[in-house]
């Protein structure tokens, strides 16, 4: 794959950092660069606290209305920098550029609004529908994630829906616009492992018919095998691993990785009465630490890594990870700055 | 390990039973049958897992275990008494004796008191005045690996998720009880905060001699903390046998389903079979048995006959008319 097409979503060098309403300032990302084509999906794996969501957030360039967010860098949108942009050009953007899936479909819609109303709201904020219209439009998007009687579901409220339904309104709201980009942020942390089958599977089918690029968002990186194309693992608001899927579940060079597959309890494989737990906290963001931040959870630590910021290693095709001294010990070669990028 | 294989304290002494259990709730739309007919035994030192989607009436039975409304039919039994027949000042006195944590940590401390004192609620709900307050909550603390010297004047707001559902567990733990019960404990944390939570649950079960009911939709979990596992499927039991022997080779189509859709690292995405049906309502459900609507296998005596829980191997039941073949892994 070497076309020189641009892809739909590139972020380079990105720093976001939040001032919350308690008057702190909190440096969440750091250093953030990657890239996603069309039909693309990038797994994006960490826990609660390492930024993921805020990356998200970024990108999409909403954040909670009592935090104010600066961020620096480069968010690209098909060549088209959003950092940059005019407030009405980004919000032009929502929806019909940048379209967003949230973990909980039960909050993120309204209970007071049909379903409807806020499946067709990325169309009705750009020109006015009539009511006829907006029902069979509701109709149709509903029946392209397989909701089962379209029609009647269209004219119902948020609660007389399943979970599993309830995300697939969730997902049809966000295809209305005709994204390029998906923002897909745990959407399947609420839901049965049957039901999240069924909602992965449709978030690939649309991906792969319509071309759209994906970022998936994830605490469970198993959920991203099979799926996403590549994965970037993230951890205190820094991208430490990033690769194509097989070789980061098969291979991880990042301490972090490894400690992380260990750690998730399998179905498969020889039966283990303790799980290997990655002892201690994700790091405060709050207290901004030198050198790297998984320095003090990580086996491998020496006193290097409590001091000096991890070098970018090369772990193979694609493959590269910031670490002093990383898992693989194959091509340990300083990445040059262009093949960083996801 | 074949399917036969049973762990040595298989013949521990029955702690808890449930016989017979149903639960139904009145709702506006009818009757709804949360449960049916569902046995339930938990012996010292063990776990038993109860898996199944929402809706299957896992919860229900948890709380109908505690009385928490008392279940519809049913005999439940602590110990050999049964819980119905107690006076409500015996009951009382029994209640500490289970204990439960819950799915979202967080929301089950209370926000404004401290890590001490959250732990030592049981003990202020039933004082007695020959217990150490401060040793018991220093010792529970100790016991979930969170020193109450540097945990103990938190506050909710100050802990990660895993570090409050540890403090529910050390608060559970300092009523003593001989049933714990974790209602979804680990579906809200992150996988490092899950193993620890996980590995925690099962050393205190073992070491403290505690009958165990895990609550859970991920079989993944399911199989790293229990000994036995119960599958439910709209309030009826469908398998249930030791864990690892129903993971190695499921008997019912339902349980072979819910194994295929967990995802895995290095596992490729397999076809859990199901019909493209949502879950039929518990409000209606279908006649037979209740899993045909989704089951790939089902015929028409599926639709006529309730399928009854048959052994199938030694220690292994299952409820259905045309169970999987089981062979050894």
């Amino acid at each position: 794959m070497t076309t020189p097409v641009t892809p739909v979503l590139e972020v380079r060098s990105l720093d976001t950092t939040l001032h919350t309403p308690d008057g702190r300032t909190l440096h969440v990302l750091h250093g953030i660069d990657l890239t996603i084509d069309a039909g693309e999906c990038l797994g994006v794996v960490g826990e609660s606290g390492s930024g993921k969501s805020v990356l998200a957030r970024t990108v999409l360039g909403v954040h909670p209305r009592t935090t104010r967010a600066t961020a620096t860098g480069q968010v690209l949108l098909a060549g088209e920098d959003l950092l940059t942009a005019t407030a009405a050009r980004r919000a032009e953007l929502l929806g019909t550029g940048i379209a967003m899936v949230h973990q909980d479909p039960m909050t993120s819609l309204n209970p007071v609004v049909r379903i409807a109303d806020q499946v067709t709201e990325s169309i009705t904020n750009r020109r006015r529908l009539r009511r006829r219209e907006r029902l069979r439009t509701a109709a149709e998007l509903l029946a392209a994630v397989d909701v089962p009687d379209p029609a009647r579901r269209a004219r119902a409220y948020p609660h007389e829906l399943s979970g599993g339904l309830r995300q697939r309104v969730g997902i049809a709201a966000a295809l209305a616009g005709s994204p390029a980009l998906l923002l897909a942020d745990e959407p399947t942390t609420a839901l049965d492992v049957t039901v999240q089958r069924t909602v992965l599977d449709l978030l690939d089918r649309h991906r792969e018919t319509r071309g759209l690029a994906t970022l998936l968002i994830t605490h469970d990186i198993g959920l991203l095998y099979g799926r996403a194309r590549r994965i970037a693992v993230m951890y205190g608001g820094r991208i430490v691993e990033t690769g194509p899927t097989e070789a980061i579940t098969e291979h991880p060079a990042h301490p972090y990785t490894a400690a992380l597959l260990r750690s998730v309890p399998r179905v498969t494989g020889p039966l283990r009465r303790t799980l290997p737990a990655v002892a201690g906290s994700p790091p405060d963001l709050s207290r901004p630490q030198p050198g790297c931040p998984f320095a003090p959870r990580c086996e491998r630590a020496e006193a290097l890594c409590s001091t000096d910021a991890p070098p970018l290693h090369r772990a193979g095709a694609g493959h590269t990870t910031a670490c002093h001294f990383p898992l693989t010990p194959s091509a340990a070669l300083p990445a040059k700055a262009e093949e960083t990028a996801v | 390990m074949t399917a036969t294989a049973t762990s040595p304290d298989a013949d521990a002494p029955v702690v808890l039973r449930a016989t017979g259990l149903s639960v139904v709730h009145r709702t506006r739309s009818g009757p709804l049958h949360a449960v049916s007919g569902v046995d339930v035994e938990l012996r010292a030192r063990r776990t038993l897992a109860l898996v199944g989607e929402s809706g299957s009436g896992k919860s229900s039975i948890a709380k109908a275990l505690l009385r928490l409304p008392p279940p519809t039919t049913g005999t439940v039994t602590l110990d050999g008494t049964d819980l119905a027949t107690l006076s409500p000042r015996a009951l009382r006195a029994v209640r500490p004796r289970l204990q439960m944590v819950f799915q979202d940590p967080v929301s089950s401390l209370n926000p404004r008191r401290t890590v001490r004192d959250l732990v030592a609620e049981p003990l202020d709900a039933h004082p007695d005045p020959s217990v150490d307050r401060a040793a018991v909550v220093a010792e529970q603390l100790e016991a979930v690996g969170l020193p109450a010297a540097l945990f103990g004047d938190r506050r909710p707001a100050q802990l990660s998720g895993g570090q409050a559902q540890r403090v529910a567990i050390a608060r559970a733990l300092a009523a003593e009880p001989r049933v714990l019960i974790a209602d979804e404990a680990v579906s809200a944390l992150d996988v490092s905060a899950q193993a620890t939570v996980l590995n925690l649950l099962r050393r205190l079960t073992e070491e403290r001699g505690l009958a165990s009911l895990f609550i859970s939709h991920d079989l993944g979990v399911v199989r790293a903390v229990s000994d036995d596992v119960a599958v439910l499927h709209l309030g009826r039991l469908c398998e249930r046998g030791p864990t690892e022997a129903v993971l190695a080779a499921p008997a019912h189509p339902y349980t072979a389903a819910l194994l295929a859709a967990v995802p895995e690292p290095g596992r490729p995405l397999g076809d859990t079979g199901l019909l493209p049906a949502d879950p039929p309502s518990p409000l209606d459900p279908p006649s037979g048995c209740r899993f045909r609507t989704r089951c790939p296998l089902a015929d028409d005596r599926c639709a006529s006959e309730v399928p009854p829980l048959r052994e199938v191997a030694p220690g292994r039941t299952a409820a259905c008319h045309r169970p999987l073949t089981l062979q050894a892994p």
